[in-house]
């Protein structure tokens, strides 16, 4: 059963159109990501569903209910913002029952349902305290805990974490994680973050210029990038493209220049092109040096001309037939710049885009 | 010589450098930078220029008439006495009256009061319509609103006396506080609007979601959040009316008339002999309430002018 | 599927609408209505009570014959030029001072600002009475010794307007003051830093990037002072009640004393359109550069 229903979605403000023919059904219990970076329309979408914005044109059903034109308090969905929107004058405790008051629930369920929820998220000891002696952290539980005791079917997130300090985020995400595994409901994340949308998301939707690009589950998602765009949104360091002339046939290859990289195993999308302009994606953790490159189809020699250590890893750029080129390399390697280098990769991990649509090939 | 005198020079300057102090720790204070002298003298002449009327009001409120006629405006009473302040106070005649100001500070406090709290409860609500509510028009009466703040009153004076008179308020205290209400509008919505603008929208959402509405939202998450410029609000409004005279000599009625326009109507009497002394206490008592306001509330009424300034 | 009726788009927002009606009867039925009423009229008959008799510019003819009326607009052209050009310099200047990481700038502030704090009525009453000729400042001055010392402003036809100035300004520097302050303290900070590093003087500073830094603060500082000047009327009322003669007339009062004491209403609806078009000659290229700038940055 689907959870969310979105059908034909537009939304106008004035001759600006934000969000267009936007369709996207979110399964029972899924954990849905909402991707993309400052103005795609994920936040829009977002408050679409909440109903804090009226949409244009489409419906919304939740729970195979049309909600499309209901106040927010009447779609069973709690919400989480970046802000956390905590009321600054009530207590954590009046934060969390403000909304169950309002829709009339008996006293002794109020307190029931915050101290469930104020047990799950560890804030039993804050409750008589006020939004301004608690830390970034605390105060983004009690926002997921204002959510939490609504009893709400969907969770919708709006950037949570983009508030606090790197280590919290990470702690916090695993939470929400934890979270998702044992309420089993249905949730929605808008996020910039790629690394947040692939650890947290069953699926991700990538948005761009108000639609949604792609729609996939994570390792989809980096593994086969539908375009050029996303294939440079996801993944960290991001993607090498070199843009060069792809060859069809039985035995396809791409020119860059004077090189010929063999593209054997590539898996394409459609028919094969006999001649295309074409970028050729490679990500740098997927780059091999040394003896394994020699071992690979496609290795060419590269001069070391940045080297950014960084514990784990160290990231080489280099370049490679006159464009830039980054090499993930084990933390340990003592490249130093000036050093050649022996690269290669495996064209079966490689992507191909069209150089003029940028779409996948 | 040229050589002598070449190979001389570095001596000297080590020697030099040997005697003077080397810069270190922190830098040696100037109590008397010249600058700094210009600087605190300019400010105190300008204190004394600010001042200088109040002192002369108090100082010739507790003299003498003819220590008035006689000696300078500047120096102080022979003999403290505040009968002046009570004279203007409980019997300074107005034309035929002579009631005092008591009169007119209590009617006074009868505009100011209602007055406040209306103009206050009317605006906080449309500011917040505007700031969080906006619909199809709204920004163009609120447009209209701040532009017309800057129109004369004299240009609306005639129309609101016949609106008043149609309603049978005219010459009464509604009269007043119905004009202050309006004219305090433009002021004080932008004051709201940009205040609650500057909330974030993300709380309302919240409180949405959480089943409050319009009115749910305003009393229970916006007021109790915002007493500060409830605060900045009142004591521009107490202060603003308080010191009207245009509005109380057009629309209260002569029984009404606030205690600017008694004021004005005892210092400027054409009869009699002209109590300089009673005139001035006077002047004291009509402008201490502002006064006190002001010195208790500073920070607010500070505020007050720096957000009348800033444009939404 | 349900086919919920999509909510009539009138009834959408209803309290917030509801919420707006005082905002909206005032804009329209005082801001717009009773302007529009007045400038309608000042081309009729009416004198004690309005009349419909329609006389075209005959109000404005007779307007700008009567030397009361054009005295009004002389002094209140020198009344607002002096004043603008003084405020902002003294409002700038003790802005500047007060800026300087001073000792004791709260005491400073609140004695420059209190005069605001007051009722024109109660600033002209003093000011009255220290520029008194024969008791004020002159008589003390005198009886000091200083025999030449001459400060009849008051009684000056002549100069009767810079008596009400001193007095305006003494009121008003502080406002002016405050807003500059509040204008300067707004300035990124690192300015500064970078100035003192590039050496430049602090005077230099203030003058060559402080002040065109703050054109927002200066054209609202601008418009607030001009508005209000437009509106001086307590201030002459209490201070010379136009005197001596007709020498300190302002335009506000020549309204109200035609309105209400001569019962001449003619007259006075048309002397205020004049009013209203000044304002509106002062306000069209705020409005128009604040709009330049609004549709610039969208």
């Amino acid at each position: 059963m689907n959870s969310i229903e979105i059908k034909k979605l537009g939304l106008r403000f004035g001759e600006v159109e934000v969000l267009k023919n936007l369709n996207l059904d979110i399964h029972d219990g899924e954990f849905l990501v909402l991707l993309g970076s400052s103005g795609c329309g994920k936040s829009t979408l977002l408050n679409c569903i909440a109903g804090l914005l009226e949409l244009s044109e489409g419906q919304i059903h939740i729970k195979d209910r049309n909600v499309t034109w209901e106040e927010p308090k009447d779609r069973g969905i709690g919400m989480v913002f970046q802000s956390y929107a905590l009321y600054p004058q009530m207590s954590v405790r009046g934060n969390l029952s403000f909304g169950l008051k309002n829709a009339g629930v008996p006293k002794a369920e109020i307190e029931k349902r915050i101290s469930k929820a104020s047990e799950m998220l560890q804030i039993e000891q804050l409750l008589d305290r006020k939004p301004a002696a608690l830390s970034g952290g605390q105060r983004q539980r009690v926002a997921i805990g204002r959510a939490l005791v609504r009893d709400a079917e969907v969770f919708l997130f709006d950037e949570p974490l983009s508030n606090l300090d790197a280590k919290l985020r990470t702690d916090l995400r695993v939470e929400i994680k934890r979270l998702h595994q044992r309420l089993g409901n249905t949730m929605i994340y808008v996020t910039h973050d790629q690394i947040e949308a692939m650890t947290l998301a069953d699926r991700i939707a990538v948005m761009r210029g108000g639609k949604i690009v792609q729609l996939a589950p994570p390792t989809e998602l980096y593994n086969k990038p539908v375009n050029k765009y996303i294939a440079g949104f996801i993944g960290s360091p991001a993607m090498n493209f070199l843009k060069g002339i792809l060859h069809g046939g039985d035995q396809p290859y791409f020119i860059v220049e004077d090189s010929k990289f063999p593209l054997n195993g590539y898996e394409f999308d459609g028919p094969v092109p006999e001649e295309a302009e074409a970028y050729l994606g490679v990500r740098p953790e997927h780059v091999v040096i040394g003896a394994e490159a020699e071992a690979s189809v496609a290795h060419h020699s590269v001069e070391v001309e940045v080297v950014e250590p960084m514990g784990s890893d160290t990231l080489v750029w280099t370049q490679l037939c006159g464009q830039h080129f980054r090499v993930r390399v084990d933390g340990q390697s003592e490249l130093k710049v000036g050093d050649t280098l022996e690269i290669g990769f495996d064209p079966s991990k490689a992507s191909l885009f069209h150089a003029q649509t940028e779409e996948r090939l | 010589m040229s050589v002598l005198a070449y190979e001389s020079t570095p001596e000297k300057a080590t020697a030099k450098k040997a005697r003077s102090v080397e810069p270190s720790g922190s830098r040696p204070t100037r109590y008397l930078d010249p600058g700094r002298i210009i600087l605190y003298s300019v400010l105190f002449v300008a204190a004394v220029y600010y001042l200088l009327p109040l002192y002369v009001m108090v100082m010739t409120s507790m003299k003498g008439l003819p220590e008035i006629r006689m000696g300078n405006i500047f120096s102080p009473p022979m003999e403290i006495t505040f009968q002046h302040w009570v004279k203007a106070w409980d019997s300074a005649c107005t034309g035929l009256y002579c009631e005092g100001l008591k009169v007119g500070f209590w009617n006074s406090v009868k505009i100011t009061v209602p007055s406040v709290i209306m103009s206050i409860a009317i605006a906080s609500v449309n500011g917040y319509a505007l700031s969080h509510w906006r619909f199809k028009g709204s920004e163009v009466f609120f447009t209209i609103l701040i532009f017309g703040s800057f129109i004369p009153y004299q240009v609306m004076l005639y129309p609101l006396v016949i609106i008043t008179r149609e309603l049978g308020i005219f010459g009464s205290l509604s009269a007043v506080v119905f004009v202050h209400t309006i004219f305090g509008m433009p002021i004080l919505t932008l004051l709201f609007r940009n205040y609650f603008a500057s909330l974030p929208p993300e709380l309302l959402s919240a409180a949405r979601v959480d089943g409050a509405g319009f009115w749910g939202i305003f009393f229970k998450i916006l007021i109790p959040m915002s007493v500060p410029i409830f605060m900045v609000a009142v004591i521009m409004q107490i202060t603003g009316i308080w010191n009207d005279f245009l509005f109380g000599t057009i629309f209260a009625g002569i029984k009404n008339f606030p205690m600017t326009v008694q004021l004005n109507n005892i210092v400027n009497t054409t009869q009699g002999v002209k109590e300089y002394n009673v005139n001035m206490a006077s002047t004291i008592l009509t402008g201490a309430v502002p006064l006190c306001i002001y010195v208790l509330s500073g920070k607010y009424f500070v505020r007050g002018i720096a957000a009348g300034a800033v444009k939404g | 599927m349900q086919a919920a009726k999509r909510p009539n788009p009138l009834f959408k927002n209803l309290q917030a609408k509801i919420a707006a009606i005082p905002m909206i009867a005032v804009t329209l039925i005082v801001f717009l209505g009773c302007s529009i009423w007045t400038v309608v009229y000042s081309f009729t008959k009416s004198r004690a009570l309005p009349l419909e008799e329609f006389v075209g510019f005959y109000q404005y003819e007779r307007l700008f014959k009567t030397s009361r009326w054009l005295i009004s607009l002389e002094n209140i052209a020198i009344y607002g030029i002096f004043s603008l050009i003084l405020t902002f310099v003294i409002g700038f200047t003790l802005a500047a001072l007060i800026d300087q990481k001073i000792r004791f700038e709260n005491t400073f502030r609140t004695i420059i600002l209190y005069p605001f704090a007051l009722s024109f009525i109660v600033t002209g009453v003093v000011w009255q009475w220290i520029l008194d000729p024969t008791l004020g400042i002159q008589h003390s001055m005198q009886a000091l010794g200083w025999e030449s010392f001459q400060l009849d402003l008051i009684a000056d036809r002549d100069l009767v307007i810079f008596a009400l100035l001193i007095a305006g300004l003494w009121q008003g520097t502080g406002f002016a003051m405050v807003l500059m302050l509040a204008g300067i303290r707004g300035i990124d900070g690192e300015i500064w830093k970078a100035s003192r590093i590039d050496g430049i003087p602090t005077w230099k500073t203030y003058l060559f990037v402080v002040i065109p830094m703050m054109r927002g603060v200066m054209v609202t500082t601008l418009v607030i002072i001009a508005a209000g000047i437009v509106k001086l009327y307590d201030l002459v009322v209490a201070m010379t009640n136009g005197g001596p003669g007709i020498a300190s007339e302002v335009p506000a009062k020549y309204v109200y004393d035609f309105m209400f004491a001569r019962a001449n209403l003619g007259q006075g609806l048309a002397a205020s359109t004049i009013m209203l078009t000044t304002v509106l000659i002062i306000l069209i290229p705020w409005i128009y550069l604040e709009y330049g700038n609004k549709k610039q940055k969208s």
